[in-house]
């Protein structure tokens, strides 16, 4: 197995596995502030005292969840949406677009607040919250991309034979759109990620003392200006996991990208 | 096509209208008013209610949206709520400053994206593939105040050779501008990389998968004279749309940024306008950064057109 | 047009466009449209602050928040000064004498001042000052001028003020930082005119303001810097930078490691100061379950004080006591029953309320105060040894004071240090309180709390207000865990700098005080 999927294959087990693999509680005080590695706390303690390493393993169960079905909701719908868009043209691409255009122009804030005061905070609301907002980047380059190849001479083709609009969209539209929106997928995994702590600091989604790599990053930055690097932990998390999810992504690029495949 | 662009620009307005009453009233539905916010917590009732009494915010939400509406269509954005500064007066110095930031950021980040991602693309596998690759990953996995921090950290604190705070004034020469906006500006660059970067990469090398392409290295065109006339026209769409969404984030969702090197920009007053409840100065914000997306998107599909003739006829 | 040719066309373009981005993006880079200022800057003190928003404005009636208080004090005067060990000073009020009851009240007023317009001061220009903030008027500073029924000029120097209630400590109350003095009937608040050390060279809301020497400056020992310029800088992080790149020499509100790291560093100072500024996290007594004084108790012993202390404080600051009067004031009460950590005190006083768990909900945001959310994640770890189980709510920072406070039934709050123990008491705990968070209303505490307001023998204030504090700390809705300190820091060329009873940065006249070597 290549070095990549090695790393994503140890995020999810310590996802899936948290309770067993952590040393100590998720929300356990152990020690001192930003406490320097030791036997006892393999990479130090955090801005409360907690163990960094628990807070880690904990906060890739809580964040690679909510991001991974974001994700799946934000893609799913974008590219849904933007394929139609294409596909259909006329008024309904300009209602879909200009309704994008309306969720693009909000910023973050506004939107979050209204989300908060209309529906509560859950997780649920969290993820369908962050699948929606995402959802607008994805359509617009799935739309670019479905429009390119909407007016391509074999769909035309696949038009007069009387191919339905489903199997245009799912066999002649989706292979050629597949590297691109591969690509796409796996960075906005990584954007979801830190959108998520974006949002915990403003009160939407994950609620203290449940650990999230982007809000420890935020929660120890401060270490910094002393010359520690306990913020650096979860923000190398981050890394490894955006890494190697991107790098899974760029090999079936290679193996599609082989002239004369798909 | 020009008539696409007269309909095009007309649903604009549309837009901007439907955006408009959408932060109107949601503004208008979070809790608090901008009467609590200007006296604070320890305010009296009585003050409360003489500053709601001359702000006429006794007024229902509707009527208010309508007299705003009214005056804007005559052109007068209105006086801020919570200043009585004229609206227009506090936001275009803040936008011209946010436009400056996000132009900058742009003219280095775009020509540069979109170099790299060629690059890679041509030596898809190599060693400058993975170490563009590797930069751009990382880059977007930090939050963009961390990478300023760092930033700062390393050019201001440790190094001095750079200004840690970005905060213009009229008495400054354009090389101090310059200096004080340059860390903001790689900041911005970094993060807007990444995104740019990767797309340009996959739509290339997803292009020369196609049987044309192989048509084409038989010929025995040179694989950079493939990649430019041949591959990178057609890949356009995908590249045009993810540059136009990093500009449009640019413009409108750097307020982290801003904060982090306090550059006086749009997102700040815009954040502030909120706190403060300041109807028509978020509202102005609002139509300032709709329209950007608006023109950006509209941009965006007329340029993929003129690349793609295709699509002209769609 | 063959497709070739539009494509060339277009890449043609399109470098037009680029070029034509930059020159603009260059273009409104040096037309940036602020207005001109700053061109002299030797012996000019740079400040760095938080507490500026873009809707700041220079009228007293609306300070809210600390910079446009800092900049008021460079341009105005206020009435009172309070002094280094807490003490009403004359400022423009130079002396003062209560009749009998502390219910009327004569000042004199100083003589020989004159506003940077020219105009000298007058009785007039005093009486039209503090009314700005009586009556139907929307200020910020309505509640503290509420006691004045009457207030009138007696001759050329002195003026009468005659108050509802007897108040001894009237001077320290009408020290308030809104309470300055302009000309009588002055209203051109973007040009204000004080008889202040400094005049307003240039102000950009939430950004930065400039001021200047004006000379001639009646205060002694005072305005010894040519020029001050006050920069809103609201992250910490950058507050911090800005100081140790340069760019300023005095910053605010920093927190306690930050504060260790700068006194390592000899080309830095800190200046501490404990002014009675508090952290609560406030019950509605009002509502259930804290409608019972046990379980009131019951989580004042279930949080560790002295652990908050040291992971959010730092050590800067000290453990309070559920009782809003600060260890260093002259009427603190010594006798108090400390809260400290006690899991089985909690645990018996749960059961005295009949029941063996708690399951409450504790909402805050760092709006409330700096490290509210760690405070409250601390208390929640501890809470759970003594069987209560707190789920704590991050609300958002955004519309908290509307939102929040005053409507969760358990929220954190905080409060500034005040000038008059009555303050401290008046503003939350009295029952007539707009800002009474907790809803604890006693009519035997207003009458004692009043009683003491009036009392001008020292040893009887004392007492009442003894009293008062253990009526407040055995029985109240507010748990207030830590006292704060307000850390400051700065280049070492600053000098003259000294800690302050109330506020920060010298109680905000730190522009007029301080020297640069």
């Amino acid at each position: 197995m290549s070095r990549s999927a090695v790393v994503v294959a140890i995020i999810l087990a310590a996802a899936l596995f948290a309770p067993w693999l952590a040393p100590y509680g998720e929300a356990q005080f152990v020690g001192g502030v930003w406490d320097p590695p030791s036997v006892r706390h393999l990479l130090g303690t955090d801005n409360l005292g907690r163990d960094m390493l628990t807070r880690l393993i904990f906060g890739a169960r809580n964040t690679v969840s909510i991001a991974g079905l974001a994700t799946t909701l934000a893609v799913g719908l974008g590219v849904a949406l933007g394929f139609l868009a294409a596909a259909l043209g006329g008024w309904v691409d300009a209602l879909v677009s200009r309704g994008v255009e309306i969720l693009l122009s909000i910023p973050v804030l506004i939107s979050a607040l209204m989300v908060l005061a209309a529906l509560g905070n859950s997780l649920a609301v969290l993820i369908a919250t962050i699948g929606l907002l995402e959802s607008t980047r994805v359509y617009t380059i799935a739309r670019a991309i479905a429009r390119t190849i909407v007016v391509r001479e074999f769909v035309a083709a696949a038009r007069l034979r009387g191919e339905g609009l489903v199997w245009v969209l799912a066999r002649e539209i989706l292979p050629n759109a597949l590297p691109a929106l591969a690509a796409e997928t796996g960075l906005r995994f990584s954007f979801i990620f830190l959108f998520i702590a974006s949002l915990s600091f403003l009160g939407l989604g994950i609620q203290p003392p449940a650990a999230d790599w982007g809000s420890m990053v935020r929660e120890n930055a401060p270490a910094i200006n002393f010359g520690l690097i306990a913020p650096l932990y979860p923000a190398t998390a981050i890394a490894l996991l955006t890494i190697g999810v991107n790098r899974l992504v760029d090999r079936y690029l290679a193996a599609e990208s082989r002239p004369g495949a798909a | 096509m020009r008539g696409l662009i007269a309909a095009r620009v007309g649903m604009g307005f549309l837009t901007l209208a439907v955006i408009s009453a959408l932060l109107f009233f949601a503004t208008d539905c979070l809790p608090g008013d901008v009467a609590a916010a200007l006296l604070g917590p320890q305010a009296t009732p009585e003050a409360l209610a003489t500053i709601r009494a001359s702000l006429r915010l006794g007024e229902p939400a509707g009527l208010r949206y309508v007299h705003w509406l009214a005056a804007v269509l005559h052109g007068d954005f209105g006086r801020s709520l919570a200043t009585g500064r004229s609206v227009v007066a506090m936001l275009r110095p803040r936008f011209q400053n946010t436009l400056a930031l996000a132009g900058l950021a742009a003219i280095v980040a775009v020509p540069l994206a979109l170099g790299l991602g060629v690059a890679a693309a041509m030596r898809a596998g190599g060693r400058l593939d993975r170490a563009v690759s590797t930069l751009c990953l990382l880059t977007i996995s930090v939050p963009e105040f961390f990478i300023g921090y760092l930033l700062i950290l390393l050019f201001s604190v440790q190094l001095g050779w750079l200004p840690s705070l970005a905060v213009l004034h009229g008495g400054m020469s354009l090389a101090q501008r310059l200096g004080a906006i340059t860390l903001p500006t790689i900041t911005l660059v970094l993060v807007v990389l990444a995104h740019m970067v990767r797309m340009t990469r996959a739509a290339i090398l997803s292009v020369m998968s196609a049987p044309y392409i192989e048509m084409a290295l038989l010929k025995g065109l040179t694989r950079g004279s493939l990649v430019l006339r041949h591959a990178l026209p057609n890949a356009a769409a995908p590249i045009i749309a993810v540059v136009a969404l990093n500009l449009g984030y640019l413009v409108v969702g750097v307020v982290v940024v801003e904060v982090v090197f306090v550059y006086p920009g749009a997102g700040q007053l815009m954040v502030d306008a909120v706190g403060k409840r300041d109807l028509p100065l978020v509202q102005a914000c609002g139509l300032a950064f709709a329209a950007t997306y608006v023109g950006l998107n509209l941009v965006a599909d007329i340029v993929a057109m003129l690349v793609n003739p295709r699509l002209r006829r769609a | 047009m063959s497709p070739p040719l539009a494509r060339r066309e277009f890449l043609r373009a399109a470098a037009l466009c680029g070029a034509a981005g930059a020159v603009g993006g260059m273009a409104s880079l040096s037309g940036c449209a602020v207005p001109d200022g700053g061109g002299d800057t030797t012996g000019m003190l740079r400040i760095g602050m938080a507490g500026g928003s873009t809707s700041d404005s220079l009228d007293p009636r609306t300070y809210v928040d600390w910079m446009p208080i800092n900049i008021g004090y460079q341009l105005m005067n206020g009435l009172v000064e309070i002094d280094a060990e807490g003490r009403a000073v004359p400022e423009l009020l130079e002396s003062w004498e209560p009749e009998g009851d502390a219910r009327v009240w004569t000042f004199k007023l100083r003589q020989g001042i004159v506003f940077h317009n020219g105009k000298s001061l007058t009785p007039e220009d005093v009486i039209y000052s503090i009314n700005l903030h009586r009556g139907r008027t929307p200020s910020a500073a309505q509640a503290v001028v509420e006691n004045i029924v009457e207030l009138r000029k007696l001759d050329a120097t002195r003026i009468q003020i005659t108050l509802a209630g007897a108040d001894a400590e009237l001077p320290a109350t009408l020290s308030d930082y809104r309470l300055l003095v302009v000309p009588d009937g002055f209203e051109d608040w973007a040009h204000p005119i004080g008889t202040g050390g400094y005049t307003l060279e240039v102000f950009e809301p939430g950004v930065r303001c400039i001021t200047r020497k004006v000379g001639g400056y009646w205060k002694p020992n005072a305005a010894h810097v040519e020029a001050i310029q006050v920069l809103s800088i609201g992250d910490a992080i950058a507050r911090t930078n800005a100081l140790i790149s340069g760019q300023v020499d005095v910053i605010n509100r920093i927190d306690g490691r930050t504060a260790d790291l700068m006194r390592r560093n000899p080309r830095f100072q800190v200046i501490r100061s404990q002014t009675g500024q508090y952290a609560v996290f406030a019950m509605n007594c009002e509502a259930e379950p804290y409608a019972n004084a046990d379980i009131r108790l019951a989580l004042k012993y279930a949080i560790d004080r002295e652990r908050l202390l040291k992971t959010v404080l730092n050590g800067y600051g000290t453990v309070g006591n559920d009782q809003p009067i600060p260890p260093n004031n002259p009427y603190f009460a010594k006798d108090l029953a400390a809260h400290t950590y006690d899991p089985d005190k909690a645990r018996h006083h749960l059961r005295k309320a009949g029941r063996e768990r708690l399951d409450v909900a504790l909402d805050v945001s760092d709006a409330a105060f700096f490290g509210a959310l760690d405070a409250a994640i601390l208390y929640q770890g501890a809470a759970a040894e003594a069987g209560i189980t707190l789920h704590v709510r991050r609300r958002p920072a955004d519309g908290y004071w509307s939102a929040v406070w005053m409507q969760a039934p358990f929220c954190g709050s905080y409060s500034d240090g005040r000038t008059t123990v009555d303050g401290a008491l008046a503003k939350a705990y009295k029952s007539t309180s707009a800002s009474n968070e907790t809803r604890w209303r006693r009519p035997e505490f207003d009458r004692l709390a009043n009683l003491a307001r009036g009392e001008l023998d020292p040893a009887r204030r004392r007492e009442l207000y003894g009293v008062c504090q253990h009526m407040i700390c055995d029985d109240g809705g507010a748990l207030i865990p830590l006292f704060m300190d307000h850390i400051e820091a700065g280049s070492d060329k600053v000098r003259g700098w000294q800690p302050s009873a109330i506020y920060d940065l010298m109680g905000q006249r730190i522009g007029e005080r301080v020297w640069l070597a």
